[in-house]
Parts: structure tokens; sequence; C-alpha cells
């Protein structure tokens, strides 16, 4: 069974500041790390090739240094992988960046299973995944608790649905998106980093992909534009109700009322 | 020899603290009547909750006067009987003396309230780019009494303890005169130190009101080690080689796989590694990612030269915390374990920690009896829990007292002490006086008598 995991290069610190002027991350001097939501994916898919045999790969769009992140992907466990990175790529929002992975997946090989985290820590949309599955065409099974069997084609899942947990298959290839905290990620391997080769990780271009319409990457290929970016008003004033639950509930009403918010 | 507290003794109390803040008999929660361990229980007939120096000040003299035994606690996190009032009387709760009120940039100080629990204090360094480095294991204790028994938790090996981060404390002293012993100073050969007497003297000399604490600028860079090995053995050999390596670790805890199988069953949270039957977790840091990671580079190459399976690196907030947050849960994850426990928190030289762990694998065998253990390998201080399990009370007492004798023992023998951070309080005096003998005692009676003629304050402890 051949899985491809998604990752993703992102602010190493939670607390990165936004320029209040220009609106833009102040990411100088900020480290950078995998994004945290993919490391659930990348222990589903070592758990799931230890439990069935075959081979794990990452792949990542970004900056030619986001190869750390797929360095760090071999690190933990997996066999190889892949960057995609062109200055084309650039200014991509959600559906320009599933494009590209898209193009990029079909390019470097051929997987049973897609696995992705359920969102970055710097982007929050938690669509790239789904979007992903609808340009390979195969389908998408998002908020995945487990991977409880593989049985054949098909692929037993456990799924939350927010007000109920349910069981169901899929058949492959298909893509899944993990839950956040669904397992207990490994750590890298010191040994298995001081065995990293050159060639363990591809990196992919433009000139690469099947597609060479230049419009459907990057900032071209977006639907969406980012006008401003702003930190949100800070607020610390507190107002604490007390007394019983009536009381306080007849407290909260009238001052939601007095702003007007109902 | 002390006098009962009267009505007329309560009355006077609450005109000096307040009517909500003094409680008295049923009012008071059994809570206050044990610490952590729990081993020791004793009511107090008043609890007062204290909000300020003045107001300790005027208890204290209302106690001098009628000769009314006093004990102070904290967030009541000890585990020697240090904060129970063994002798009745009245509990000071310090826990609403919780401000931290000033940090100095100029001097790197912070000044705060004995109440402040240490998480608090480490957060609010770090949100002001400081690190306060002494780090015990229970993030909820607070500061006074930390400073009281001295803990140094896990970055002693590079940082010190506690004792050499406190500049300045403002003290009551059992009299009521309220002191400053110490001073902002980075040094001082101004006569005795009377401020490195009330650090580590468990409440028994002056109640600590307010401390000012040093800090040092936040490391940039600060990554940690998951060292798996085969056996508790070799995962303790490895640990004077690292330090003989000349690479400073910040911390070096030893842990084995059953401690962490209890801390997931505890805490309900996978640790990210339990193949392996011990570890070893070491930190660095630095202000550089080079010379950080030029010393994990050492340390994992050294480790896996003498028999460490992989080295696994913790480099993320995320991984630092799925790794630390177990280690901070071991003591209550073996608590949880058994159906009672004692701890013992020798301290030996550092390169003798191999030789006691065995020890202790070899007392548990000899009398078949659980003793989990883990602690900090790099400065000698180790935590040894002996579990009752299912064992009845006659075979319990005799089990725990033959394996604390053999311990604490061993621990003379090999140059070691009675207590690393924990104290002595209650619990432990018949070990220290075994260990330091009657001229040692002699002395820390003397000293006690001279801060506190009327033996008032924290009485039955350390060492009388």
């Amino acid at each position: 069974m051949n899985i491809l995991v998604c990752v993703k290069q992102v602010p190493g610190s939670n607390n990165v500041e936004v320029d209040p002027i220009t609106g833009v991350l102040k990411r100088s001097g900020i480290a950078s790390k995998m994004n945290p939501y993919d490391l659930y994916a990348i222990e589903t898919a070592l758990t799931l090739s230890e439990a069935y045999g075959g081979s794990v790969e990452s792949i990542t769009m970004g900056p030619p240094q986001a190869k750390t992140v797929i360095e760090e992907s071999i690190c933990m466990g997996a066999n190889k992988g892949t960057v995609l990175t062109d200055r084309k790529f650039a200014g991509a929002d959600v559906l320009a960046t599933a494009y590209t992975l898209s193009q990029g997946i079909r390019k470097a090989g051929e997987f049973d299973i897609i696995i992705c985290g359920k969102q970055t820590t710097d982007g929050d949309t938690a669509q790239v995944g789904a979007e992903v599955a609808e340009y390979l065409g195969i389908p998408n099974v998002s908020n995945v608790l487990s991977v409880d069997s593989v049985k054949g084609k098909k692929v037993f899942l456990t799924v939350s649905l927010d007000e109920q947990i349910v069981k169901m298959s899929v058949k492959m290839p298909c893509l899944i998106s993990m839950e956040n905290d669904v397992n207990s990620p490994r750590l890298p391997s010191y040994k298995r980093r001081q065995g990293l080769k050159e060639d363990m990780v591809s990196f992919l271009t433009f000139a690469d992909f099947e597609d060479q319409n230049a419009d459907h990457y990057g900032l071209n290929g977006s639907a969406t534009q980012v006008e401003r970016i702003f930190p949100p008003e800070k607020n610390t004033d507190k107002t604490v109700i007390e007394g019983n639950g009536e009381e306080q509930s007849a407290a909260l009403f009238s001052l939601i009322q007095g702003k007007k918010l109902i | 020899m002390y006098n009962k507290i009267t009505l007329t003794d309560v009355e006077q109390l609450k005109k000096i603290s307040g009517d909500g803040n003094v409680f008295v008999g049923d009012e008071i929660n059994h809570d206050y009547s044990h610490d952590e361990l729990g081993g020791i229980e004793k009511m107090p007939d008043v609890l007062i909750k204290v909000h300020s120096t003045e107001e300790i000040s005027a208890i204290m003299k209302l106690a001098y006067q009628r000769t009314i035994p006093v004990t102070v606690r904290g967030s009541g996190t000890g585990l020697v009987g240090a904060a129970v009032a063994v002798e009745g009387g009245i509990l000071l709760e310090t826990t609403a003396m919780n401000k931290i009120l000033a940090l100095d940039s100029d001097n790197l100080t912070v000044t705060v309230q004995p109440g402040v629990l240490l998480m608090e204090l480490a957060s609010f360094a770090e949100e002001n780019d400081f690190l306060y480095p002494p780090d015990p294991g229970e993030k909820s204790a607070t500061i006074g009494g930390n400073i009281s028994t001295n803990a140094g938790g896990m970055r002693a090996v590079k940082y010190g303890v506690t004792r050499d981060y406190v500049r300045e404390l403002t003290v009551v002293m059992p009299n009521g005169e309220i002191m400053k012993l110490g001073a902002r100073v980075a040094k001082n050969s101004s006569g005795y130190s009377l401020k490195d007497l009330i650090i580590g003297s468990e409440g028994t000399l002056a109640i600590i009101t307010e401390a000012v604490l040093k800090l040092v600028p936040l490391p940039k860079f600060s990554v940690s080690l998951l060292v798996p090995f085969p056996d508790m053995k070799s995962a303790i050999e490895a640990v004077p080689y690292i330090i003989r390596s000349k690479v400073t670790p910040t911390a070096i805890e030893y842990m084995s796989r059953d401690t962490i199988l209890f801390s997931e069953s505890y805490l309900g949270k996978k640790f990210p590694d339990t193949k392996n039957e011990a570890y070893i977790l070491l930190t660095f840091d630095g202000n550089t990612d080079e010379q950080v990671q030029n010393d994990l580079n050492c340390v994992a190459e050294l480790c896996l030269s003498i028999g460490a399976i992989d080295a696994y690196i913790v480099d993320t907030e995320e991984r630092k915390k799925s790794v630390w947050s177990s280690r901070g849960a071991f003591l209550e994850a073996i608590k949880a374990s058994t159906t009672e426990m004692d701890e013992c928190d020798v301290v030996v030289p550092g390169n003798k920690v191999d030789e006691f762990i065995k020890f202790t694998h070899n007392l548990a065998k000899e009398h078949n009896i659980r003793i989990p253990s883990f602690g900090h390998a790099g400065d000698g201080n180790l935590h040894i829990y002996i579990c009752r399990d299912d064992l009845d009370d006659k075979k319990w007492e005799e089990k725990l007292n033959l394996c604390f004798d053999a311990m604490y023992k061993k621990a003379e023998e090999i140059g070691g002490l009675v207590s690393g951070e924990h104290g002595i309080g209650y619990a432990k005096k018949g070990y220290l006086k075994k260990q330091y003998g009657d001229s040692h005692i002699a002395i820390m009676q003397g000293i006690k008598r001279v801060f506190d003629e009327k033996n008032i304050l924290n009485p039955g402890k350390v060492c009388f």
C-alpha cells in the first residue's frame, strides 16, 4: 500500500505578530516548523504502513527551504518526499494551493491513501485536503478519528460528525483528513536524521507539471485575494455576573440586549 | 506548653484579618489537615487566609503574646508534612498573596508575594523574555513553599537551585517584627547570611512575605532529547559519560517505561514512545541554534556509542509539551497506581546515581515490594516511591521501615544526604537526626531558638 502525506512548513511560534501598518506577518527571525496538525497524519500513515506494509511518502508546496519538513517526515519514518517549488506558485490561496498539490501528486506517483492534517496553524482554512481530492477525482473524508482497518480495496474509518461518531468505509484511492489530537505522533529520530540522503527528497517545479497554463497557479490561479490583514482588537474588559442560574441568565440577556447584539 | 485558642483570640484574629478570612472548627476543610502525600494529619484550630505582611505581623504579635503555635501553608503540595499544624493552633494560608509586584529589568529581578505559583512565575518571566531557572515538577506549588524547601527542580544541572536565585526576603519574625534580609545586590559578604538560613528552613524560623528573585535572560533556543535504552542499568550508566563530555544540559532526567505507562493512564494521554524499558530525557539551551544543535549532536552520538537504541528529538512546543507534561505528572501518576505510598528524595553524588538506583531495584526484589522511581539523574536527586499496593497495615509498616532504613543508610554510605529538595518536615526528622548526629542537630536547634525562643513557628519540624 502506498501512502502519501501532505505537510506544510509554518511559523515556529503561535505568537507571530502582524505589522499593524503593512498587515504583513512579521516572519523575519521566526523559526519555522512542521504544521502540528500534520504530525497526526504522519503518525496515522506510519502506523498503517507498519500494519499493512508499503511505503510512506510526504509532499509539500513552498519555498526550497520547505525541504526541512520533508526531511522531518523522513526522520519520523517516511521513506521519501517531494517539494513542489516555483516562483509561479507564490501567493496561492486554498484553491490554487490545492490545484498545485494535485498536479504534484499526479507527478509524484500512484497512491492508495493520501492523508492530510485537519488544517494549518497559519491558514486555518481546513479546505485544502477536500479540494485536492476534488481535483484528483477521488473520494474525500474529513474529520477522521482513526483508520481502523484496510480490507481489499476499502479503508474502514471512524469519523467525527460533531454530534455523532460514525463508522464508514471508503474505496481506495482516497484522501482523508485527520482530526486533531487523535494519536501520539512519534518523535523524529536522530539516527534517521544521520541517515538522510540527498535522493530522499525530490523537487518538482512548474516545468514538471502536466498542466502548463501558468494562470492556474499562484496568485493568478487564486479565486480569492487578500485585501488586508490586521490583528484583532485586543479587549480585556471583563464583566462578572453573579447570582443563581436564573439571575445570571436574566442579567446576561439584558446585557446582550443593551449592546444591541440581539 | 502552648495555650489553646480562645473565643477572644478568634475575635481578635477576625479584627486583624476580617471575618471572611478566619475559619474555625467545622468551617475548615479537611484538606488543611494534611499535605499532598497525606501521611501526617492534624487539623488546625484556626485557618486564616492572609493578605499582607502587616496582617501577618499583627497575627504573629498576638500568637507570640499568647504562645499559640502558627504554621504557614502555601498550596499544600509538600510531601513530608512540613505544612501540617502538628501542634494545632493557627494555620496561615498564603495563596491569596499571589501578586507579582515588580519586574526590575535593570537589575534582572522580579519581586513576588509568597503565594505566586511556580507556573505563574515561569510564564510571567517568559512573557518578558526572562527565565526563572528553578523548575520543580510540581508547578502548582507556591514560591513561598519553594523557597522554604529550597527545591531546585529539573534545571539544577546547569542553573543551580532556588537558593541561587533569592536576592532578598521580607519576613515576619515569630514576635511579629518585620525584617528585610539580603538585598537587591549580586554579591554579599556582609556578615552571616540570615536570608540563606530562612531558605530551606521549612517555615520554622520566620514567615516569608515577599521575595526578590534573580532572573536570567531567556535562552533563545532550547531543545530536548529523549534517549531510549534497552534497560535502566544502561540508561543510568550513561549519565556519568554525559557529564564527563563537558556538554552542560539544563536537565538530565531518567524514567522507566513503567512510570511512563502510569502517567499515560493517569493523564489519559499517550507518551510519544513506550517501546523501550528506560529513557533519559535531556534539555539543552543556548542563544544560538548552532550551539544547541552541537550539544544535542554530541550527546546523541555519545549515547548511541554506549548502547542507546536511538535519540528522539523534542524540538517544538507541541513535542516538548507531550514529553514534559508527562514528566511533570509522574508523582501523581505513581500515587494513582497504588493504595498508599511514601517517598524518599535522597540526593547522592552524581557519579553514584547508578549505584543507588540498582540498590533500590535489589531492595524491591528482596522485600517483594514495588519501588518505582524517577528523578534528576544529572544532579543526583532521586525520587523513589515505595508503594503499598495490597499489603495489610502490619506488613506495610514493616516493609516501609525496612526499605527506608536501608535506603537512607545506603545514601549516607555513598556520600549522600536525606533530602535533595522535598525537605525534612515532620516525616524525615528521624533520618536527619540519625545522619547528622547530636552536635549537628544541636546547632540547628540553637539557631531555631535564636529566631523563635518560644518555639511557636511551625513547631515539631526539621530538628525538633
